[in-house]
Parts: structure tokens; C-alpha cells; sequence
């Protein structure tokens, strides 16, 4: 019998409120976190508006010393973690050694600090190029410091798949809790405001133009013209929950069932695999269609995705026959922070008896067949959340969390 | 141009590893190790100081610092011999 | 199952010059020429001479992929082509692609950046001079999509980027995919193409590459005494991975089997190792225990012998705990002294070594290797590669942010002495 992986803490840094309940609290009452980007003049950009976390004092959470050698990426994985940790009562010394792992998402990674140093070596020269620059601005150097700092010794790892990639590392997560691990630090953030960072996403032809902060994220509208990028995320404390019974912990949601798997070539023959991802992470879960309250939608807001998703819960649920939400519209697409603080919602919504609404959204497109939860809050009783992740490219992952028995 | 002193010292083991406190007389004579600057540091450190007082320190210089006050005297010498 | 190999690495193209280069003892490390290294600290490096329209790369995709990306396919198309296996057969929903890469596209990246900031000037980089491209670049698991296009892969896709352990940890995650039932058949492998100025500086900044750039072609010594640094490289290996009944039931040929893969944290310093290599030990261990392997069954072991003064210590430290006596009779080579070190390619790298060691029953030097180190005193099999008779192999890596990985690869059952 495989051990089962338990969700017992959360540490959430988002655009509309740094910690768990300030999170929540905006989300519920639709408070919305995107406004103009001001890290730096932005006026010059079609796209202006993002989701950003304003009053983050890394020094709250993170040493100096850290913070001189890390990207603000880094910092909100480290003070994620850090929250995730006390939430959990998990005191990392007293997990057993070679048991505690770190798998964390990842996707553009330290961009801001290697902007920096890349400016420098093009500017005045290589010698300018710090001695940061090796471990800051890499894929893994969140799950590094992470590791580092807890004293994290057992299974480390770092997945990308753009957004799906927040899913795939709890799909990650819950593997490593099956084979040896009791408990892993999972999750993602994501800080993708640099100006490059910013051009790079302009080139994919998703970000939204518009320049109303209520208006600009409308996934499964008529009028969905885009997303617009956010940073921040949420790291959650997965354990074997047989381990944290014992120990008396508070168990938000098991992970029920998980699966992925990737869309053909645009043009090919096959077609689009969404919803038989969904089905596999059902059968994974060992539990039918009918069993899922609610849904946590990947929400890319391009029209095409937004049909071809809505399409793929249609086929496995029927239309209009599970509430559907996507509060991502307060806050932006966080990439590698977007699919585990979808998942955190998603904990809180089974926890409270509350869907959180969809925020902006007016008329749904054709052919978006879904009964979509917008406008306010939609009291009830939720045992089982579906959440998506579709990354940029063909990703695309389904995971199920249940509420603990 | 003028001297390197242990406070431009000080801001830039600040800026370059963090730590709060100013560096004094006692400070100084302490190895940047146990002040809690590990080896990436003190290459960073060295890195700022090239940057900011238009000094070259060499591999081998650099594998000379082991206090503040080393590098204090090291750059001066620098300096004050016109190296670049 | 390991039933296709596709390899791009310095000093030859494709999976045969890799392997003739490694017995031969030949090094393929060199000046740099992919850019101009002029006031680099480290101006070696080991090139890949990689010629895209060789490897079936459209002149579309060519402006299009990033070189790590090239490598990726080029490597995938060898791996499936080497398999026979018919890839329309098995539903694709069952085929999988895990890729690694530590850096990603960072050679575009870098390029791009030139362009949108008008070299560094602008801090503000202009969106109008970027390529279609761009957010490719930034997002690694851009590598993983386009092999998946066209291998037809619809299963679990993805990138793992773990530093310099991307590699073999790509393939320990895809073999793992297929234990568990995810897929039938995997594409698993690495790619770095990290040859460009921001890499190069930022390893100069904290001397970790070799600056013996007067006799480049000896400048990656792993485990010799007068050893300084690592030479950066690129290359990119693939490997098609096969769930065992269905690769023996099509009568596929078996190179060897992941019998076991562990992966482990120091949780001690971004950088930096402690010399008692505790933790890799354990990463062995436990992929042994996996394995159902004892020391004394291993007949080779692939290091990650970077040539950094720290980690061929670290790493000596770590076989002795984890082998015991064993650790003395075990012959153990880094082929980082021929190809040097591709971050996180290297690894796959190194698994596709691993796979024709256990094919062809021979085992590569360590190149360059003449000054023993008294702390480095196994047998590192010194200079010429070896015929041997061996059935069992460990492969280890170790990276940036403390991560120690390991892998047990063992000959198919059936050509067993």
C-alpha cells in the first residue's frame, strides 16, 4: 500500500496579500492585486500591468547575507517556505536525516539578478560578473537554498514546464513521499519582472494589452485578450500522512491523484490531451467524475486555450456540471508560483466551504460551456478539488486534493 | 585618489555578503571566515573593490585576504603603487 | 531498458566518434571559438563541432532553436533511430520525454540580450528587437517540448534542471516514470550548450574553471595532482528508454538496464563540498540497495571527476565510504578529461558512456592523468582505456546547490558472464 502524501502546510506570497489568511481574505472578497508595473518605467511596454507584491521586506524572512547572493525569486522561496515550515510545525532538525527533500517548480528563474550581471559583462566587461552570479540566477537555485537552510538532505529536484510545472512538482512531491522521503518542500515562485524577463514574455504573444487592472485577465470571456505575468507563490509542506497523524499534525488535503501530458504539434492529427490527462489523474485518484466539487482552472485567457480547456472539462464532467474558478484573475499568472498557489486556494476553498470567485469575467466566449464561479464567493460543501496547469509549449498536468477524513 | 579604509571596506562586505555590523579595530583582525564570509563572499567582496577603486587583485592577492585589515593594506599598497 | 543511444559531444559527432574518442584516451579540449574569450580568466573549452543541416535541422529551425535545442534533437533522432523502434506504434499517450539542462538556452538568451539592451546600455530593454523566440529562450522546458513534437510524445513531458546533476537525474526521473506504469517508452537525456560569455564569466568569477590556457588539450586533469579547475563544455546525449517485457517481447537491442537511481543533498553550501563526501555516499548506497547490488558487484565506476581541486577529493571520499575495500579495486574514470564538463548534459552524457561500456566491454581512461594526487589514490584508470569484462556500472554526479546523485546500470541478464 503506496504511503499517502498529505498537505500540511502552506506559506502563500501573492500580489493581493503576503501569508495564508491575508491571501484568502483578499481573494474572497475579489481584491485584486495587478496594477502598473513600477520596478521600473514601464510606460514604454504594450503591456504594462502585472501582479506585484508590494511591502515584501526579504529581511523579514531571509538573513542579509542570503539576500546578497540570491534573486528576489529565491527570497519568496526561502520566506514561502519559511511561513510553509511554521504552518506546518515541522521543525526540519527533527525530521529524520536523508528524509526531508526539496521540489520545487521552476521557470524563469533569477532573471532580475542575471540581468544585472549580464549588463555588467556587457557594459564594462567579464571581470564585472560577481561571484553570485553562478548560484543565482539558475533553475535550481531556489531548491539549493532551501535544501541549505533547512539542512534538507534527502531528495532534491527542480521541474519545468512553464505553469504546469508547479503541479508536476507535487505530482514530484508525492513520488518522492511514496519512495523515501517523509517529508518534501514543494511548490514554486516565480518573480519574472525584469525588463528582459518582461520582453521575453512579450515575444509570446499572451500577455494581455489591456491597461484596466480589473479588465485585463478575463479568462473564458468573450472579450479574453491575454494574461498578465505576477510573481510571488506558495510552498506547501507535503508529508507522509501517516507521519503527520502521529505526530498530531493539522492536514489541510491529501494529494489525491496526479497525472500529465503534452499536446501534439499545432496541425498534427492527434488531438489536444487535456482531458485525458484529467481522466488519468482521476483513475489515479481512484475516483470518478461525479466526485469532483470543484475545479481550479489553468485560465491561459487566450481565446483558443480558453475554449480548448473549457472543451476538455465539458468532455470529461459535461458542460455546466462542476463549478469551475480561476481567482488567478486578482493576481496574474505566476508560472511557477501560478499552479501551487492555485492548489493552496484550492486547500482553503475545501477548508472553508467557499469557492473563491473568478474576478472580471463578464460574458463567457462561445463554445465555453462551463459553469463558471464569478463576481462573488459560492458557499459549499467541497471535499475534492481538480486543479489544471497547462504550460506554455504543450504542458499540460491535472492533480486532485481531497479534504483529510 | 584617496585611501581605502576600513569603512568603504565595511559597505562593501555589506553590500557583497551582508552582516550588519560596522567593522572596528577588533573586527578587523578577525578571518573573514569566521565573521561568517565564506569563499564566494570573499570573492564577491574582491570583485566590488576592483569595481569600485579601479584596483586588479589577482588570484593570488585575493588568496592573501584573510582579515579586513589584509585587505585594507593589500588595496593601499595597490594604490598607492598605481596598479591597475 | 536503455535501448537507444544519440550522442553530440566534443570531438566527433554522433554516438561512434563519442565512443571511438573515449577509448582512443583523445581530448577535445581546446581554445575557445565560439566567441571571442579575449580578458577571460578560462579561455578553454570543449566544442562540439556540430553542423545542423548534419543533423536534419531545417534552415527554419536552425533560426529558430536555440543550439541546445539543436543538440536535443539531433541526439533524440539518433537515440530513436538507433532503438528501431517504430515510434507510431505505442499510443502516444504512453511515450514520455524527460529532458535536463542546467542552463538552458542561454546562448540565445545572451544573444538576444545584446540586442534588446543595445549591448548593456539599457537597462530597459526594447521589445522591439527581440526574436519571436524569446520567451522560449527564458523557459528551458522549451527543450523538452521540441523533442516531444517530434518524437509524438503525449505522456509526461518535461525539464528537470537540477545544475550539474540534470542529466543523470533526468533519467532516474524517466526511468522511474516507467516503473511506475506512467509511460511504455521514454526519451530521456540532457543538453548544455553554456559556451558564451555570461557563463564563462560568471564560472571565472569564482575559479572554478581551468586558466591553464597555454596547453588546453591537458587542461582537464581529473584527479591529478597539479589539476585546476573544470573545462567548461557542451554536448547533449539521449537515450530511448523502454519498459523491460515490451522491449524484450519486440526483441529489442538491450544496451543495459537503470537498475537503480538515488538523489541526495549536502545541504551544506551552493558551492563548496566537504571532503568527507558524506552525502554522495548515501546517494550510493542507496541507488545500490536499489539495485540489489553489493560493492563488490561493481565493475566500473563513472566519475563526476570534474578536475576542481574540492570534488575529485569529495568524490574519492564518498566511493571509499560507500564501497569500502572495493573502493581500491574498482577501476573509476571521468571522461570530463575528453569532453570536459557540460553542466547538466554531462550527465546523460555520461549514462550514454555508461550503456556502451556495458556494450562494448571496455572501459575509457582518465586522460591527462600523470602526477598522482595522495588524497585521490584509487585506481583511475590512468591514460589508456581498458578491456574488461564488467556487468554492473555506478555512475555519480554531483552539482551546484549541494545536489549528489547516483545510478546503477547493469548488463541485460542475458549477456551476463
Amino acid at each position: 500500500m503506496s504511503a499517502r502524501a498529505a498537505i500540511t502546510g502552506m506559506g502563500i506570497l501573492a500580489p493581493n496579500g503576503i501569508g495564508n489568511e491575508a491571501y484568502w481574505r483578499a481573494t474572497l472578497t475579489g481584491r485584486c492585486g495587478i496594477a502598473e508595473i513600477t520596478r521600473f518605467d514601464a510606460s514604454g511596454y504594450p503591456s504594462r500591468l502585472a501582479g506585484v507584491i508590494n511591502d515584501f521586506d526579504p529581511a523579514s524572512y531571509v538573513p542579509s547575507r542570503l539576500i546578497a547572493q540570491t534573486d528576489l525569486w529565491s527570497q519568496f522561496a526561502l520566506a514561502a517556505t519559511a511561513m510553509a515550515l511554521d504552518d506546518a510545525g515541522v521543525d526540519p532538525a527533527s525530521v529524520p536525516e536523508f528524509t526531508l527533500g526539496v521540489v520545487t517548480a521552476s521557470s524563469s528563474a533569477g532573471n532580475e539578478f542575471g540581468q544585472r550581471e549580464i549588463q555588467k559583462l556587457w557594459s564594462r566587461g567579464p571581470q564585472f560578473v560577481g561571484a553570485y552570479q553562478s548560484i543565482a540566477w539558475f533553475y535550481a537555485a531556489s531548491t539549493g537554498q532551501i535544501s541549505i537552510r533547512h539542512g534538507a538532505r534527502g531528495a532534491c529536484c527542480v521541474l519545468v514546464s512553464e505553469q504546469a510545472s508547479g503541479l508536476d512538482a507535487l505530482g514530484q512531491a508525492r513520488r518522492a513521499i511514496r519512495s523515501e522521503a517523509q517529508v518534501v518542500v514543494s511548490g514554486g515562485t516565480e518573480a519574472p519582472l525584469s525588463p528582459y524577463a518582461l520582453v521575453c514574455q512579450l515575444a509570446s504573444g499572451q500577455l494581455s494589452d489591456s491597461a484596466d487592472p480589473e479588465r485585463c485577465f478575463l479568462p473564458f470571456d468573450a472579450s479574453a485578450r491575454g494574461h498578465v505575468p505576477g510573481e510571488g507563490g506558495a510552498i506547501l509542506i507535503v508529508e507522509d500522512a501517516a507521519a503527520a497523524a502521529a505526530r498530531g499534525a493539522r492536514i489541510y488535503a491529501e494529494i489525491l491523484g496526479y497525472a500529465a501530458g503534452f499536446d501534439p504539434w499545432p496541425g498534427s492529427a492527434h488531438s489536444p490531451s487535456l482531458a485525458r490527462t484529467i481522466s488519468v489523474a482521476l483513475a489515479d485518484a481512484g475516483i470518478t467524475p461525479r466526485d469532483v466539487d470543484v475545479v481550479f482552472a489553468d485560465a491561459a485567457a487566450v481565446p483558443a486555450l480558453d475554449r480548448s480547456e473549457a472543451a476538455a472539462i465539458e468532455t470529461v464532467f459535461g458542460p455546466h456540471a462542476v463549478p469551475v474558478t480561476a481567482p488567478k484573475t486578482m493576481v496574474g499568472r505566476l508560472y511557477a508560483g501560478g499552479a501551487p498557489l492555485d492548489v493552496a486556494a484550492a486547500v482553503l476553498a475545501i477548508r472553508d466551504g467557499v469557492i473563491p470567485p473568478t474576478s472580471g469575467v463578464g460574458e463567457l466566449a462561445d463554445g465555453c460551456r462551463i459553469d463558471l464561479v464569478r463576481g462573488v464567493t459560492r458557499p459549499a460543501r467541497l471535499r475534492t478539488a481538480l486543479v489544471i496547469a497547462r504550460g506554455f509549449g504543450g504542458f499540460n498536468a491535472a492533480l486532485l486534493v481531497r479534504a483529510a477524513d | 585618489m584617496r585611501a581605502f579604509t576600513l569603512d568603504d571596506l565595511s559597505k562593501i562586505m555589506r553590500q557583497a555578503g551582508g552582516g550588519a555590523s560596522e567593522l572596528n579595530a577588533e573586527s578587523a583582525s578577525i578571518s573573514f571566515d569566521d565573521l561568517g564570509y565564506d569563499s564566494l563572499a570573499v570573492l564577491e567582496i574582491a570583485a566590488r573593490i576592483q569595481e569600485d577603486f579601479t584596483v586588479r587583485l589577482s588570484d593570488d592577492i585575493v588568496e592573501r585576504l584573510a582579515t579586513p585589515n589584509d585587505a585594507v593594506s593589500v588595496v593601499n599598497e595597490l594604490l598607492a603603487g598605481g596598479a591597475r | 531498458m536503455i535501448t537507444g543511444i544519440g550522442v553530440t559531444a566534443p570531438g566527433g559527432v554522433g554516438t561512434k566518434a563519442f565512443w571511438d574518442l573515449l577509448t582512443a584516451g583523445r581530448t577535445a579540449t581546446r581554445p575557445i571559438s565560439l566567441f571571442d574569450a579575449t580578458g577571460f580568466r578560462s579561455r578553454i573549452a570543449a566544442e562540439c563541432d556540430f553542423v545542423a543541416e548534419h543533423a536534419g535541422l531545417s534552415v527554419a529551425e536552425q533560426a529558430r532553436l536555440d543550439r541546445v535545442s539543436q543538440f536535443a534533437v539531433a541526439c533524440m533522432r539518433e537515440a530513436m533511430a538507433d532503438s528501431s523502434l517504430d515510434f507510431g506504434a505505442p499510443p502516444p499517450e504512453r511515450i514520455g520525454v524527460v529532458m535536463g539542462s542546467a542552463v538552458g538556452c542561454t546562448m540565445r538568451l545572451e544573444e538576444q540580450y545584446v540586442r534588446v539592451s543595445d549591448s548593456g546600455r539599457n537597462w530597459l530593454a526594447d521589445a522591439t528587437k527581440g526574436s519571436p523566440a524569446l520567451y522560449e529562450y527564458l523557459v528551458p522546458s522549451s527543450i523538452a517540448a521540441e523533442v516531444a513534437r517530434r518524437c509524438g510524445a503525449a505522456g509526461p513531458v518535461t525539464l528537470i534542471s537540477t545544475g550539474c546533476t540534470s542529466g543523470i537525474d533526468a533519467i532516474g526521473h524517466a526511468a522511474q516514470l516507467i516503473s511506475e506504469g506512467s509511460a511504455d517508452v521514454m526519451i530521456a537525456g540532457a543538453a548544455d550548450a553554456p559556451i558564451s560569455p555570461i557563463t564563462s564569466a560568471c564560472f571565472d568569477a569564482i575559479k572554478a574553471t581551468s586558466p591553464n590556457n597555454d596547453d588546453p588539450r591537458h587542461a582537464s586533469r581529473p584527479f591529478d595532482n597539479r589539476r585546476d579547475g573544470f573545462v567548461l563544455a557542451e554536448g547533449a546525449a539521449v537515450l530511448v528508454l523502454e519498459e523491460a517485457e515490451a522491449a524484450r517481447r519486440r526483441g529489442a537491442d538491450i544496451y543495459g538496464e537503470i537498475r537503480g537511481f538515488a538523489a541526495r543533498a549536502n545541504a551544506f553550501h551552493m558551492t563548496g563540498l566537504r571532503p568527507d563526501g558524506r552525502e554522495m555516499a548515501e546517494a550510493i548506497a542507496v541507488a545500490m540497495g536499489r539495485a540489489r547490488v553489493n560493492a563488490d558487484d561493481i565493475g566500473y565506476v563513472n566519475a563526476h571527476g570534474s578536475g576542481t581541486r574540492q570534488n575529485d577529493r569529495h568524490e574519492t571520499s564518498a566511493v571509499k565510504r560507500s564501497l569500502g575495500g572495493h573502493a581500491y579495486r574498482v577501476p573509476m574514470s571521468s571522461i570530463k578529461s575528453m569532453v570536459g564538463h557540460s553542466l547538466g548534459a554531462i550527465g546523460a552524457i555520461e549514462i550514454a558512456a555508461c550503456a556502451l561500456v556495458l556494450r562494448h566491454q571496455a572501459i575509457p581512461p582518465t586522460a591527462n592523468l600523470e602526477v598522482p594526487d595522495p588524497e585521490c589514490d584509487l585506481d583511475y584508470v590512468p591514460l589508456t582505456a581498458r578491456e574488461l569484462g564488467v556487468d554492473v556500472v555506478l555512475s555519480v554526479a554531483s552539482g551546484f546547490g549541494g545536489f549528489q546523485s547516483a545510478m546503477i546500470l547493469a548488463r541485460p541478464a542475458a549477456a551476463r558472464r
